[in-house]
């Protein structure tokens, strides 16, 4: 970086912290980043402005919160009706954690269309599902501190899951409790982790950030940086980019914070938490259900328990749902060696492409299916849908990958945005 | 001094087995040191003192009328006191093991057949089944049914339909006399 033109200040700091040039690798002038990406990467900066305003109201939020099972539900209520503005930070909050699964969701479609996740970014992926996997720990314990109904009911399930590992499930089910039940104990710890897991989300995202910058950003065409030409600086192009995508979005933030701020949520949990009545309907958060699907498809009579079992032997069908519920997220881990592929885009591989959408396809219907009662033909659909999943993952990409003739690569990102103008 | 070996030398060939040594053993007591230092943070988060003390509950059964049932509260869970009809007792003794998920017979569920005492909590994901008052869903079985994935329970507690693994768990309890019992 040029010192010679800068502010004494700015240089007297710059010679003892290279803040300035380190900025300017870092988000400005000096990092190259490839010239066409599309709206589509600029769900990652989307994401990160969520997590700041996550971070920002929710420590606002712990200012006037009371984690007692017997102060919880009306804490947060005074929250919404006395303290100044509590209503809209909390709704601020509230939707805020669907905003981030909807940026990261879209974040990681994109990622797994244009093959981001292929060499040399296979740990940038890695380290992106360990924020997912520490996104849904946070958005489960803050969904608990409330203390209504959905929150304990939803608590109750989640952690009995862990009952299900053979031997030991009991032990750390009392563990993670603190006692014989969901009770006050629990409320502590998971006002304290959820206070701590953000922070953790920050770390792994300054890693996440450390491994992109490593490589740089893929592109649409999924093809590597080969001149100057490809590339402009990341400011001012994206950053006026990421911002003009800040203000879209946090249109349609608002739009629920003023508009339908429940829109996202469940009226149940609006009434206090009582250990001793189920509420009728158990549905974990939108962003949830699709794993809620995958974990209810496991059935006695569902075949690919009754393969993956050995016919029942090797474990029963509640342990078998929870596996295939954790592997669901943690398959992803392997998709840079699932993808046998050497084109990155699915713009260049049609058959790839076409499975892609199925996958979303299904992972909606996995949604759907989640949030309905499980009976009838919604088992079935369940059913289908978890098995598709896993044989997309397991089955379909390695195949196809390996099997489909990719088309004719553009002999550069430069060369494809000029004839893309013609 | 010319075939003398430099210090250095020597260093490295006399002692490697020591310094392999202590660098090991260092490294040992070092883990074994965390890992003991770890427990208190881990055992914390296990049930407190005054937790465990409240784990015991007396029950009064002199006002429950046969054909009735009452919730208890019990560790900070439901547990199902019921008091069987002679219909229920034959039925829930009539079932034979091979229909049953869970197998168990009616009498190794209760001390005595009136009293059906057990904990109120599905098997499957921990959600309350419902049945115990006259008017919900007491499922295929004439027990009990849990709505939240539907599993069936009969009148032995016993899972017989849906995802549930087990039967209902009948916890430690005692009769202090003919209608008082202790649970846990």
């Amino acid at each position: 970086m040029d010192t010679n033109n800068m502010h004494p200040v700015m240089k007297w700091v710059e010679h003892r912290l290279p803040v300035f040039s380190f900025l300017d690798h870092s988000l400005g002038t000096q990092y190259p980043t490839p010239k066409n990406l599309n709206y589509w990467w600029n769900f990652g900066s989307l994401a990160g402005l969520v997590l700041v305003i996550m971070i920002v109201s929710g420590i606002v939020l712990a200012m006037h919160y009371t984690a007692h099972v017997d102060y919880a539900f009306n804490s947060v209520e005074r929250i919404m009706r006395d303290v100044n503005y509590g209503w809209l930070i909390r709704y601020i909050h509230m939707n805020g954690g669907s905003m981030f699964f909807i940026a990261v969701y879209i974040h990681m479609f994109r990622g797994l269309y244009f093959g981001s996740y292929q060499a040399p970014r296979e740990l940038l992926w890695i380290i992106g599902v360990f924020i997912l996997l520490a996104m849904m720990a946070t958005a489960f314990m803050g969904y608990v501190l409330p203390w209504g109904q959905m929150s304990f009911w939803g608590a109750t399930v989640i952690t009995n899951l862990f009952s299900a590992i053979p031997l030991v499930g009991d032990s750390i089910v009392t563990l993670l409790w603190g006692g014989f039940s969901v009770d006050n104990p629990t409320l502590n710890r998971f006002f304290s982790l959820h206070f701590l897991l953000p922070f953790v989300i920050v770390g792994l995202v300054v890693v996440h950030i450390w491994a992109l910058h490593v490589h740089g950003s893929n592109n649409p065409t999924g093809i590597d940086v080969k001149s100057e030409q490809d590339t402009v600086g990341f400011h001012p192009y994206f950053t006026v980019k990421d911002f003009f995508g800040m203000g879209v979005f946090m249109i349609f933030y608002m739009f629920f914070v003023f508009y339908a701020p429940n829109f996202f949520g469940e009226p149940d949990n609006y009434i206090p938490a009582n250990p001793l009545v189920t509420p009728p309907h158990i549905v974990p958060e939108w962003y949830f259900l699709p794993y809620y699907a995958i974990l209810r498809a496991f059935t006695g009579d569902f075949f690919v328990y009754q393969i993956v079992s050995l016919g029942g032997l090797l474990m029963d069908a509640k342990l078998a749902g929870v596996l295939a519920m954790f592997a669901s997220i943690l398959l992803l881990l392997f998709m840079p060696w699932l993808d046998g592929s050497k084109v990155r885009s699915c713009s260049f591989r049609p058959i790839m492409a076409m499975a892609f959408w199925i996958f979303f396809l299904d992972c909606l219907v996995l949604g759907y299916i989640g949030g309905k009662p499980a009976e009838g033909i919604y088992i079935t659909i369940g059913q289908f849908a978890t098995f598709y999943y896993f044989a997309h993952l397991l089955v379909i990409v390695p195949l196809v990958s390996r099997l489909e003739r990719p088309k004719q690569l553009p002999d550069s990102i430069n060369a494809s945005v000029l004839k893309a103008a013609e | 001094m010319s075939d003398t070996a430099t210090p250095e030398q020597t260093a490295e060939i006399d002692d490697q087995s020591k310094r392999d040594f202590l660098f090991v053993s260092t490294a040992s007591v070092a883990a074994v040191g965390t890992a003991l230092a770890a427990w208190p943070f881990i055992d914390q988060m296990n049930p407190a003192a005054d937790t465990l003390a409240l784990s015991t509950t007396e029950v009064d059964l002199e006002p429950i009328e046969e054909g009735q049932s009452i919730t208890v509260v019990w560790r900070g869970k439901p547990v199902f006191i019921r008091h069987r009809t002679a219909k229920e007792i034959s039925e829930a003794s009539a079932v034979k093991s091979a229909d049953l998920i869970d197998p168990e017979g009616d009498a190794e569920r209760v001390q005595k057949p009136q009293w059906l005492i057990m904990v109120g909590v599905c098997t499957h994901l921990g959600c309350i089944p419902l049945g115990q008052k006259s008017g919900e869903s007491k499922g295929d079985f004439g027990g009990w049914f849990c709505p939240c994935h539907g599993s069936h329970y009969d009148t032995s507690g016993r899972i017989r339909k849906g995802p549930a693994p087990k039967n209902l768990a009948v916890p430690e309890y005692s009769f202090l006399s003919e209608s008082k019992v202790k649970i846990g």
